[in-house]
């Protein structure tokens, strides 16, 4: 939790890593994508403070020591949900997988949210495995990062039709969120990697269950926000948009902010801070104090209360979860509901 | 290899079958490394819509006494999507091979995943497909063609902003052409880029046009349009603002005629 000017927010970090990508588990071979991935994300991490800078060493492979202090002592989190990411063409053990981040947080009971992952390219064997962590980890969200490679192909959409065989096991097994993580390479290559026109697609044919759109979309953000408005169930993942744009670029952090609480709305926002991409303590902070730049270039948009600051720190993300919120922490009766979707008629109504 | 549909949308590489017609000078002196850069200026990231040298990608570009062109490039990350790094590797290529006395170009994209396919590829004027075989459908033309009409959007409100900001009532834009408004260097990139595409850029064109189909935006989808524009344009931005984050913290020498944003 954590607490300014007497107000308290209960943070559910929606989007984190326990990762190793250190040489130890580099698939021999394939050195060159383990350590052009891991060296990517250690320069994101450039785009935050510079005194919460991590030395490469230290980035490819932290402890659990170092994640427990880092996202709830110093970190302010509440609750935590790890989105694996496997990457098992260029990771031995896989990037972060499922097993992974179950066991380091089987020691901490009570502080993590087990999302797994799926691959609809896996056919009939990853149907199996999928309701295996689901039982085994009681998972209730997947991350899809569509960007993998596998076995030859660089990527997929979710309205391949082996797609659809899995989104319809989540409903059965009572998985509710599908994170969705667009990355730079898709079969066949020719098109538009980053496009979310296929999450438009499966958000109307599945509407039992919520997709929330990682990073916002980004580079595809005017995308993500117009299928935003017409879909109930999609939501703002805003991993990237505070760690990468709120410190380096504060400028257009406001305006990114702007556009989203004006097309997607604050019950639709959700943080998360990529750990260990960036720490969330910073984030957490920043994102509290932030308030919209009151020069002229801002003034149309929509202004961030502290209630939608306690939205999108964690009760969005509480109520998408299931997550018990106590009582010191919700919101006074008529200051709205968490999460709520019908927000989304938005464009109908302009 | 298809044609692009139905417009002019700038044909690169990735596409074309021969290109000895395509070369530029048959014999004279050859360009100056200045000239070069000048033609790299006119290759543009189609994902960000700006210039590759601007944003930083160009480390370096030199010609030999006998015409020989080198183009050394860079990107943001390692894994920045290859079918735009393809583009622009192509385009490149295209850009300085068609300088008079340029006998022979080289482009090598520098870190990439996949610099091993692009550059091979673009020299070996292979197209897209072929250079990632089994990989890819198509070529690129529908892809370029859909960053482009993200341009016309963005574009639409770097020329229409300041007119709103200064009080003129979005229902006067629409009867606009582009032949009312003082020059200036969005209308001009304006311009171009509904050019590029096959709309209408002349001066009794309208202001404001459906980038898709060219036909003059009504006065009930224009304020939803003109939000869109801006949302588009925003967007670009950020991209644009992060990818030179990312650059600079790869590489900290700046490119060859890098502007800061």
């Amino acid at each position: 939790m954590y607490e300014k000017n007497g107000e308290k927010y209960f943070v559910v970090d929606g989007h984190m890593h326990y990762w190793n990508a250190a040489p130890d588990n580099w698939v021999p071979g394939a050195e060159q994508y383990a350590k052009g991935w891991i060296e990517c994300f250690h320069a994101y991490m450039g785009l935050g403070p510079p005194e919460t800078h991590w030395s490469l060493e230290h980035f490819q492979k932290y402890s659990e020591d170092d994640l427990m202090k880092d996202v709830f002592e110093d970190g302010h989190v509440d609750i935590a949900v790890f989105q694996p990411t496997y990457l098992l063409e260029w990771y031995k053990e896989g990037f972060n997988t499922t097993e992974r981040n179950a066991l380091m947080g089987e020691r901490h009971p009570g502080r993590f949210v087990y999302n797994t992952r799926w691959d609809p390219r896996d056919g009939d064997e990853g149907l199996k495995t999928l309701r295996r962590n689901v039982e085994r980890f009681g998972s209730k969200g997947c991350k899809l990062y569509t960007a993998e490679w596998n076995n030859g192909s660089r990527g997929y959409k979710l309205t391949d039709p082996g797609a659809y065989r899995y989104l319809e096991l989540c409903q059965e097994l009572g998985i509710k969120n599908i994170h969705v993580h667009k990355g730079p390479t898709i079969w066949p290559l020719d098109k538009d990697a980053f496009d979310v026109s296929d999450v438009d697609h499966v958000a109307t044919d599945f509407p039992d269950l919520n997709f929330i759109v990682e990073h916002v979309g980004l580079p595809r953000i005017e995308d993500f926000c117009f299928m935003a408005t017409q879909e109930p169930n999609v939501y703002a993942g805003l991993a990237v948009v505070i760690g990468g744009l709120m410190y380096a670029r504060p400028r257009f952090f406001a305006k990114v902010m702007g556009e989203l609480l004006f097309w997607v709305g604050e019950d639709k926002m959700l943080f998360g801070s990529d750990y260990a991409i960036w720490e969330p303590k910073w984030q957490v902070e920043g994102f509290v104090d932030w308030e919209m730049p009151d020069s002229e270039e801002f003034a149309d948009y929509p202004r961030l209360t502290t209630t939608g600051k306690k939205k999108i720190l964690g009760l969005n993300a509480a109520r998408l979860y299931d997550i018990e919120v106590p009582a010191e922490f919700r919101l006074p009766a008529g200051a709205g509901t968490p999460a709520a979707q019908d927000d989304a008629a938005l464009v109908e109504r302009t | 290899m298809t044609a692009p549909a139905g417009s002019d949308v700038r044909s690169a590489t990735a596409g074309l079958p021969a290109r000895a017609d395509r070369r530029g000078g048959s014999g004279g002196s050859p360009p100056r490394d200045s000239a070069l850069l000048a033609a790299l200026q006119t290759v543009r990231d189609p994902e960000l819509d700006e210039p590759i040298t601007s944003l930083g990608f160009v480390t370096s570009c030199t010609v030999s006494a006998a015409g020989d062109a080198e183009v050394r490039l860079r990107l943001p990350t390692y894994f920045c999507a290859p079918n735009f790094a393809f583009l622009m590797v192509a385009d490149a290529y295209d850009a300085v091979s068609a300088l008079p006395g340029v006998r022979r170009t080289e482009v090598v994209l520098e870190e990439h995943f996949a610099s091993d396919a692009i550059n091979g590829g673009v020299a070996a004027h292979a197209g897209f497909a072929r250079s990632f075989d089994g990989e890819a459908v198509g070529e690129l033309h529908g892809l370029r063609a859909d960053f482009l009409r993200k341009a016309v959007m963005a574009g639409t409100d770097q020329v229409c902003r300041p007119l709103l900001d200064a009080g003129t009532d979005p229902a006067r834009l629409l009867e606009m052409t582009l032949g009312e408004l003082p020059p200036s260097s969005p209308l001009r990139r304006l311009r171009q880029r509904r050019a590029e595409l096959g709309l209408p850029a002349g001066d009794d064109a309208p202001l404001v046009i459906d980038p898709a189909t060219g036909a003059r935006v009504t006065a009930g989808g224009a304020p939803l349009h003109l939000r869109r524009a801006r949302t588009t344009r925003i967007s670009l931005e950020a991209n644009g603002s992060i990818c030179r984050g990312m650059l600079r913290r790869r590489y900290d020498t700046p490119g060859l005629g890098e502007e800061e944003q």
